[in-house]
């Protein structure tokens, strides 16, 4: 799609303030219903596309993302807008400065339309932890989109925007994108900067695209990819264009099905379409194989001990003293005295939701004196045994296919009052981020549920840094998907 | 399960102020998550180290300068402070 966006923008066939004001129409006529956006920036937006029109009438080459409408994540800054984390703590925090991924999108002329609704600090499956709104998943409005990026994987499945970034700390990518019906990129650890983006866990978290298409995700990760001296973490940039390896050629491929995936809480009917696309795999020349991967049934308590502790640190920042939301509450006295440690607990205790506060106790728990050893590091160590069983299994071959979440999109408030239900929903997930290798989400079919047709992703990971290998077998499985189906393929 | 006396006792290290209900209703929830968390000792870790699970490059140093902060000035920072005086950033005592 941002290809014959781009194309049409060359041929003179529109403009990208006509392009922009397309978008920035949709938003107006159906975020009333879908509620994906916290703000819209129509102003910035028109201005940023005025720019990229002027570069075309004076005959200059432009990139392929210039001039085109993408949304990002309410957790990572943008100078001068609202950035709120999904949180009333961040209520009134203007960001005072471009998240990397956020500057580089701007370099590359796409046009920012806006943030998008979350889950409070990103900790959530659903969105609706969220202290602002509900988003509706816009294939059925009584579901959930996923979560925690449910308002990006919202906005590109309305057509409110091309693409959108969001942020995966255990699934937060992938999820959303499976419930919602559209591509959802969780890059390697360490590929694009984190700076700007508000944290959650810092072992785990990477941001990264979504979009329509497996190329679309690829033109935008080339561009938001590699080293940012403000993030140590980050890999050199190779130089590479993810969307030129995507061939659709994947003969002879390795392809690992991991046993211990298709066992337990997966939905029958998921079963059979995830079945269906790994016959596709095999007809397009991959070798299939079965592999095993057989720490997977730690990787939730794993991540459930590694990412609260990470939050509870991360989260310290929130004191009321420096920025955002600062409370004085002179009814309740929880320290019985008028002191700094009241500030601590007034403000933490009213700005953060009830998901966060949950995260923020059973890390400070796990990390407490005489409690460490049992939860933290052995949780590291169960951690390490996740990543080998990733690196043994890519020897063996060269993508590992797996549905990306159990079970479709679910109903609002059918996991609310569950904690550990909510956690299931990322079961097949969390390993990625445990083991930071890169994963993408990609609809492989839908499933019929009450009368709706529910979209459903299959997730391929890969090995370190070798992103253009799994995209190019999700590219070329997203093409033989649509041959067969072409009414899946939506574009404006 | 956990007793009211250990989740008021994680909330103070947490910084976060709860009320009683709220006291009772995190005993619940915390204990639920804590009781997932079980299936991690059958596991035998005799041979593993703590250690880097994430592969991570040697350390990266740099130049230790003062940046100009820019655009990003001192009046720009104050402005997202909630309480402040005579340029300072205003605190309640800490005893």
């Amino acid at each position: 799609m941002i290809r014959t966006l781009h194309e049409r923008l060359m041929n003179k066939e529109t403009t990208a303030v006509e392009l922009a004001e397309s978008y920035l129409s949709r938003i107006a006529e159906r975020d009333g219903d879908i509620g994906a956006f916290l703000t819209v920036i129509a102003d910035e937006a028109r201005h940023a596309a005025a720019f990229v029109d002027q570069r075309i009438a004076r005959g200059e080459k432009i990139g392929l993302l210039e001039g085109i409408p993408g949304a990002i994540k309410d957790n990572m800054c943008l100078t001068g807008t609202r950035t709120t984390a999904g949180s009333k703590m961040l209520d009134s925090y203007i960001a005072p400065y471009d998240a990397t991924a956020v500057s580089r999108l701007r370099e590359a002329g796409a046009v920012i339309l806006g943030k998008t609704n979350m889950d409070e600090f990103a900790m959530g499956s659903s969105t609706e932890s969220s202290a602002y709104r509900q988003t509706k998943n816009p294939v059925d409005p009584t579901r959930v989109p996923g979560g925690s990026s449910g308002g990006s994987a919202a906005a590109v499945a309305d057509d409110m925007a091309v693409f959108a970034l969001g942020s995966d700390t255990g699934g937060s990518i992938r999820q959303p994108a499976s419930f919602c019906g559209v591509v959802g990129l969780k890059p390697t650890y360490g590929r694009v900067s984190r700076y700007g983006l508000i944290g959650m866990a810092s072992s785990l978290d990477q941001i990264g695209p979504f979009a329509k298409s497996v190329e679309d995700v690829s033109i935008v990760f080339s561009e938001i990819y590699g080293y940012d001296s403000a993030d140590v973490t980050t890999a050199e940039s190779e130089g590479k264009r993810f969307e030129d390896f995507l061939s659709g050629d994947i003969r002879g491929l390795r392809i690992g099905i991991p046993k211990e995936y298709l066992s337990g809480g997966l939905d029958e009917r998921i079963r059979t379409v995830f079945d269906g696309s790994v016959e596709k795999l095999r007809s397009l020349g991959a070798e299939i194989k079965e592999i095993s991967l057989p720490h997977s049934k730690y990787a939730l308590p794993t991540y459930y001990i590694i990412m609260p502790s990470e939050v509870s640190s991360n989260l310290a920042r929130f004191d009321g003293i420096r920025y955002g939301m600062s409370v004085e509450d002179h009814e309740q006295r929880f320290s019985g005295s008028d002191t700094l440690l009241e500030t601590y607990l007034d403000t933490r205790g009213y700005g953060f939701g009830d998901e966060v506060r949950r995260r923020i106790m059973l890390g400070t728990y796990a990390l407490s004196a005489g409690y460490y050893d049992a939860y933290y590091k052995r949780a590291q160590e169960v951690r390490k045994l996740i990543r080998r069983d990733f690196d043994v299994a890519l020897r063996e071959v060269d993508v590992i296919f797996s549905p990306t979440a159990p079970e479709p999109a679910f109903r609002f408030g059918s996991k609310t009052d569950d904690p550990i239900s909510m956690y299931l929903s990322d079961i097949y997930t969390v390993t990625a981020n445990l083991a930071g290798v890169p994963a993408v989400s990609i609809p492989i079919g839908t499933i019929s549920d009450e009368g709706t047709d529910l979209p459903v992703g299959g997730q391929l990971m890969a090995r370190w840094f070798d992103e253009e290998t799994m995209l190019r077998a999700a590219d070329a499985l997203e093409r033989s998907i649509r041959f067969m189906n072409p009414s899946q393929t939506s574009s404006r | 399960m956990l007793t009211r006396e250990e989740v008021e006792h994680i909330a103070l290290l947490a910084r976060i102020g709860l009320t009683d209900t709220e006291v009772e209703k995190y005993r619940k929830d915390l204990s639920g998550v804590l009781d997932f968390f079980h299936e991690l000792e059958e596991l035998d870790l005799s041979g593993e180290s703590e250690g880097d699970v994430v592969p991570v490059k040697e350390n990266d140093t740099r130049e230790d300068r003062v940046v100009e902060f820019g655009g990003i000035g001192r009046e720009d920072i104050l402005k997202r402070v909630p309480s402040k005086k005579d340029g300072f950033i205003r605190v309640r005592s800490v005893f």
